[in-house]
């Protein structure tokens, strides 16, 4: 797929389109998170992110905001008001620390947005105290940064790699830590809905190629 | 189960909450249940929160000296941010706000979140983790302790040394050391049942407990057949003074889970000063009864909280709270 160079510009429609494009992925694979969910926590990830991506489009649609980043900071901020529980802080932090980091540009190029995803990336290892391998999100989010250099195809690839390598790892982060090595075996639904986020954002790339 | 829909029974309760309790303002909509006084003069405001399904803890634990507000979530999901950043709004005097937080990740996260916010709003925040649950060990590969019994006594005690008018330093301080000088352990003898399941949410069959639960219906430390009160008391009072090896007085808390009866909880607290009296503890005071909760849960927990004259002091200054009162 030829969907990248490092200066391909990035408008403000490009990040409501991944946006929607990650709220209906969301929504079409609700059931499958909370299943995953079932297995090491309480079952409700899937319902908790549909929640929080229906508020984000809602919001998206009343406030209209102009530039990327200032799309990216109302999503997060969005999410971290309605999700609770971890998810709602993590993922509201992973949008709004990468909408910060892209300023108040109009446009950005797509080398701007790995950058600025890596620096959204580092708030949440930092955020929740995670590193790679604990069976978290970033399992998934730390391969699709280091590939979108590459391009939006091979993040989103490294993405789903890294959400199914989560299957053999003991859980060292959330709820699912105290299950101990019973945690070993599921993939993580983090990781999944991770994987859903950045696949979301290739789509949108391919799309508007 | 007593109730009209699952999607509803926490704004129902906060409802029947602010009848049951004039003292208290109730922000149904915005889920907030603060002391109906605040912001008092020149005193710290306490803030705690959580998920919903441990009643009395936290909104029973409003009122003067102890909390000035809680912020309840979804059941056994931890509150958002907004309601955290309101309330230390509705009770900041001017002389900061201190969140008492429950070691969960997503009561953790949410509370940081809501710290950077209010301090953004020009409150000054300081804040207290309690992780008192002995039964997990392995605190390096997990997400660390669990907050158990032990916020009852952060929440008064603190709760007490705000309301005599010390600085949020201070009262941050005493928070502190009440964490690290108590500890607890449980025991389920039936799972819970959450209202939007409706039917238990695992499998503990009758003539079973499980020892080491934590208060959100998570698996226990290991699985056992059934044991007498007397061996219960032993099994967690010993596991407990594993951990804490007090060298003063302990303030015990026998804690019913929500489905014991009183008359179990009594008995079982007999039998849980004959222990501490057989490891030669001395016990200053008591509390029985159910107020750290998990719904329907059959089962207790014991919390033991080292004393010195002033945390006894604060014990036993005077609070007016739903679920706790004395001294006024």
């Amino acid at each position: 797929m030829t969907d990248q160079n490092p200066g391909r510009m990035l408008d403000t429609g490009f990040f409501r389109g991944w946006l929607t494009a990650a709220a209906a992925a969301v929504e079409r694979e609700a059931d499958r998170l909370t299943e995953l969910d079932s297995a090491i926590g309480d079952a409700d990830h899937g319902s908790n992110m549909q929640r929080g991506f229906r508020a984000v489009m809602t919001v998206l649609e009343k406030e209209q905001p102009a530039g990327p980043g200032a799309v990216l900071i109302l999503a997060g901020r969005q999410l971290i008001s309605t999700v609770g529980g971890a998810s709602g802080p993590l993922y509201g932090t992973l949008l709004r620390r990468t909408g910060k980091a892209l300023g108040d540009a109009t446009e950005v190029t797509s080398a701007q947005l790995t950058e600025a995803l890596r620096t959204g990336v580092a708030a949440v290892a930092q955020l929740g105290g995670a590193k790679a391998g604990d069976k978290t999100m970033l399992d998934a989010l730390e391969p699709a940064v280091e590939a979108l250099g590459t391009s939006f195809a091979a993040a989103a690839e490294a993405a789903d790699q890294g959400a199914l390598a989560t299957v053999p790892l003991q859980a060292r982060k959330g709820r699912a830590s105290y299950l101990g090595e019973r945690s070993i075996g599921h993939q993580d639904p983090g990781a999944t809905s991770s994987a859903l986020l950045i696949g979301a954002l290739a789509q949108t790339a391919g799309a508007t190629e | 189960m007593l109730i009209n829909v699952p999607e509803t029974v926490v704004a129902d309760a906060l409802r029947g909450m602010a009848s049951a309790h004039p003292g208290l303002s109730v922000d149904v909509d915005n889920r907030v249940v603060v002391r109906g006084d605040a912001p008092v003069a020149g005193k710290v405001g306490l803030v705690s929160g959580g998920g919903s399904g441990h009643e009395p803890l936290h909104g029973g634990f409003v009122g003067p000296g102890m909390l000035s507000a809680a912020c309840p979530g979804e059941v056994f999901t931890s509150p958002v941010p907004d309601q955290m950043v309101r309330a230390a709004a509705a009770v900041d005097s001017g002389a900061g706000v201190l969140f008492i937080v429950k070691n969960y990740t997503g009561d953790v996260l949410n509370f940081d979140m809501a710290a950077e916010l209010a301090e953004d709003e020009g409150v000054q925040i300081a804040k207290v983790l309690v992780n008192d649950d002995v039964a997990v060990t392995d605190s390096l590969y997990t997400a660390g302790r669990r907050g158990t019994g032990a916020t009852l006594f952060v929440e008064k005690l603190a709760g007490a040394a705000a309301e005599e008018g010390q600085p949020l330093e201070r009262v941050e301080a005493i928070g502190r050391r009440v964490n690290e000088s108590a500890r607890s352990f449980g025991v389920a003898l039936t799972a819970v049942s959450t209202p939007a399941k409706g039917s238990p949410t695992f499998d503990l069959p009758e003539g079973e407990l499980e020892l080491g639960i934590g208060i959100h219906g998570e698996p226990g430390r290991e699985r056992r057949a059934m044991m007498t009160s007397h061996e219960i008391a032993d099994f967690a009072v010993n596991a407990v003074l594993e951990d804490l090896r007090p060298s003063s007085p302990v303030i015990a808390l026998v804690n019913g889970m929500g489905g014991t009866p009183l008359l179990e909880l009594y008995g079982f607290n007999a039998e849980v000063q004959r222990v501490l009296s057989e490891r030669g503890v001395p016990v200053a005071r008591t509390l029985v009864g159910n107020y750290v909760t998990s719904l329907d849960m059959a089962g207790c927990s014991v919390t033991l909280c080292q004393v010195d004259e002033e945390l006894l002091r604060l014990w036993d200054a005077p609070v007016e709270t739903a679920a706790l009162r004395w001294g006024r």
